[in-house]
């Protein structure tokens, strides 16, 4: 497999700007979805006979009820700000991966149905009815878009892709068409709890595991508990966190900073997923009957405070939206911010001086951090804008001795998406995935060259997956892959300090 | 006062078609940009936590085209250009529209006639610039040429009246000055004049319908104009189907 997928040699220099080849990516789409997987979340089985009045019906509906949508559609001059800013345009060279070119699928559509010029004049601005053609670049194009508003960062009337591409995953939902990947999850998360579809007692199981592994390497028993009423703070982490390396180092580390915070917590069997993929589609119910159960969990665990583990697209969910989706948390205590990142968490411990960290348990280690999109671009934290990149740079240069930073046109706010996100993680879309991670992989291909970096820390759970499974198609080691809570998990000395 | 003539009869007719149909559709476009709710907070961070915060951003937005500024610097030349010159351009038309002439419109006059020349060539620019990107040229439209071949000819027959083909001035004004004070005069029965405000009725009448909405859409763009404080106040979606479905 890893042959098929032809990647360049990386330079570590700016990447050049393709030129435009018309096609590329074309054939490729995400596997449909089941009847099934769609009548769970309320959308029809299958396509629907009247498809296409029913979609142009919902773009109507879309555009009376998100002022986002309204207002991209019709301002948008095509001045090109965007066209080399896509992680996937500048991996593939596919003009439709453009994000005006990508904006420009559904716009073709709503001039047409919507706007006097385009009923009048088509030509003049391209505008089309909808159509199986229209249908078939909207299922592939909108499914290589991974949602990681890069774009909107330099267009200036700040159109977010983001938004019209959620807008079309939802059209194409209401007519029967749905992604498996996306559906098939959130079938899971609704009924079992998490996207991993990991029961009740399989997760008591891996936690006890965890606290055994963790009391054997370090000697000091320290609890990850489940389901405990009345618990200080109701942990949610993505489920990733519990089954798979590097997530799970991570997730020992959340339970060791508690511990030495002296902080009770639990993780809840009922809502054991921080992952959020109603967003992904773009549909308010479904997210919100996700995020709910975590409400209901937290209410029923009478916890005082949530915190939530190292996922950037869930932390959008989290910081962003939750307060609207599930809110008010007038039953949380209201001195502690609602939710609140365990690098929030961990990093005011730090400051406190609550914990005993010894930084030369990372030596072998040379660090950079990788930006997640979501948290860079569609959240905060702390009390500062940009917090969202100053608290985890702080943890991690409180934890290891050697930090640098990639080329700054590739983080913060300029960060490149893994190539993973937006409900792309799916082995059909690999050669979009490698493609995508182009960016990406040749500015740490910068640092290990200059630098001799051997370790990317991330907090996001779909970066990790993704890093650890195309990275080694750019010859890098999937091991380079870390958690930031992994070398926090190192660095602290149990019981070196009393806690809060 | 003269009887006013069939030309001007039907350029003073289509003059106040064009401002009505400017201002309702305008008015129309804006008022849809601001009645459509936002359910989510989706600034673009990082993003100003205050309401003073935000005005500021926007006003960068608006006046330096900050993201334009950190997406492409040649675009942002180009487009600055345009804009500026445009701005300049337009405020010097004023002396056709006042009287007296207010001293800062006189005093820009000069700057006017450079500024007018400053616009067709970014006009110019842009134009090429659209033809010669592979980029720029795959997503551009006939309405996107059109808009720029609008304005370029604009600001040519403009300049061609002041610099090859002179027209009458004084009468150019008590035509304008007729307009605004809902008491129209003749206009010169000059080609390039007629032709020029032939565009100025076109570019009126094709605003509201077209992507230069983008003037005043900007200040609804949620990613700009929303603060960045989610957890701090609860924003709340006015379309949100209440009901819970859960225990608590």
């Amino acid at each position: 497999m890893a042959g098929k997928i032809e990647t360049p040699p990386l330079t570590g220099d700016k990447l050049p700007i393709p030129p435009v080849s018309p096609g590329a990516m074309a054939n490729l789409s995400p596997n449909r979805a089941a009847e099934g997987h769609n009548t769970f979340l309320n959308f029809p089985g299958v396509r629907v006979g009247d498809w296409k009045e029913k979609a142009v019906e919902k773009m109507g509906d879309l555009l009376d009820k998100y002022k986002s949508l309204r207002v991209f559609m019709d301002i948008c001059v095509k001045c090109g700000s965007c066209t080399d800013k896509c992680h996937y345009f500048l991996g593939t060279g596919d003009p439709n991966n453009m994000p005006v070119a990508r904006q420009e699928l559904m716009r073709k559509v709503y001039r047409k149905e919507f706007t006097l010029g385009g009923k009048l004049f088509p030509g003049l601005s391209r505008a089309e009815e909808m159509s199986e053609d229209v249908l078939a670049q909207w299922w592939s194009y909108y499914h290589q878009c991974s949602q990681c508003r890069r774009c909107s960062v330099y267009c200036p009337y700040g159109i977010d892709t983001a938004e019209i591409s959620m807008a079309a995953r939802e059209i194409m939902d209401s007519v029967g068409v749905g992604q498996k990947y996306c559906n098939e999850i959130l079938g899971k998360v609704l009924e079992i709890g998490n996207n991993l579809g990991i029961n009740p007692h399989a997760l008591a199981n891996t936690l006890e595991f965890v606290e055994e592994e963790q009391e054997e390497e370090s000697q000091v028993k320290v609890r990850y508990p489940m389901d405990e009423s009345g618990a200080d703070v109701l942990l949610i982490a993505p489920s990733a966190d519990f089954f798979s390396s590097p997530h799970i180092e991570g997730f020992t580390g959340y339970g060791k900073i508690f511990h030495e915070a002296g902080v009770s917590w639990t993780v809840s069997s009922y809502a054991s997923e921080f992952a959020n993929f109603g967003m992904f589609i773009g549909s308010y119910d479904t997210m919100r009957r996700v995020a709910e159960r975590i409400r209901e969990a937290a209410h029923d665990l009478k916890v005082k405070r949530i915190v939530v583990g190292e996922c950037g697209h869930a932390w959008r969910v989290g910081y962003s939206f939750w307060n609207t989706l599930i809110g008010p948390f007038d039953f949380l205590d209201p001195s502690y911010r609602t939710p609140t990142h365990i690098c929030e968490f961990t990093w005011d411990l730090i400051q406190r001086d609550g914990v005993k960290l010894d930084k030369s348990a990372n030596d072998e280690r040379v660090v950079t951090f990788h930006d997640s999109c979501n948290v860079s671009r569609a959240s905060r934290m702390g009390d500062m804008p940009g917090g969202q990149y100053d608290i985890p740079r702080n943890i991690i240069k409180a934890v290891c001795n050697h930090f640098v930073d990639m080329d700054e046109e590739t983080i913060k706010e300029a960060t490149y998406c893994c190539g993973g996100g937006g409900g792309l993680l799916t082995d059909e879309l690999m050669d979009l995935r490698v493609k995508g991670a182009l960016p990406r992989a040749n500015a740490l291909h910068g640092v290990m060259e200059s630098h001799g970096v051997n370790t990317m820390a991330m907090i996001c759970a779909i970066c990790k997956a993704q890093f650890t499974k195309v990275l080694p198609y750019y010859h890098i080691p999937m091991d380079m892959v870390a958690s930031v809570h992994q070398l926090v998990s190192s660095a602290v000395v149990l019981g070196g300090k009393k806690g809060v | 006062m003269t009887e006013l003539n069939i030309l001007s009869t039907i350029f003073a007719s289509l003059s106040y078609m064009v401002i009505a149909l400017f201002l309702l559709g305008v008015a129309r476009k804006i008022y849809g940009y601001a009645a459509t709710p936002s359910p989510l907070k989706i600034p673009t961070t990082p993003a100003p936590v205050s309401g003073g915060g935000v005005v500021i951003r926007m006003a960068r937005e608006v006046i330096l085209f900050e993201s334009l500024f950190k997406g492409n610097k040649w675009t942002w030349l180009g487009g600055i250009l345009f804009h500026v010159t445009f701005a300049v351009v337009l405020f010097r038309h004023l002396r056709y529209f006042t009287e007296p002439v207010p001293w800062l419109v006189a005093l820009v006059a000069p700057v006017g006639i450079l500024a007018g020349v400053g616009l067709l060539g970014a006009a110019a620019y842009l134009f090429v610039r659209r033809l010669a990107v592979d980029r720029v040229a795959y997503i551009s439209s006939g309405a996107d040429y059109f808009a720029l071949i609008l304005v370029g000819s604009l600001a040519l027959t403009g300049l061609a009246m002041k610099f090859v083909f002179r027209t009458d001035v004084a009468m150019v004004k008590d035509f304008c000055m007729g307009i605004v004070t809902f008491s129209p005069a003749n206009m010169p029965a000059d080609p390039i004049f007629i032709l020029h405000y032939l565009l100025v009725l076109t570019l009126g009448a094709y605003f509201p319908f077209s992507k230069l909405m983008h003037a005043g859409g900007i200040f609804f763009s949620p990613t700009r104009a929303q603060i960045d404080n989610p957890r701090e106040a609860r924003h709340v979606n006015p379309w949100a189907d209440d009901v819970r479905v859960d225990k608590a």
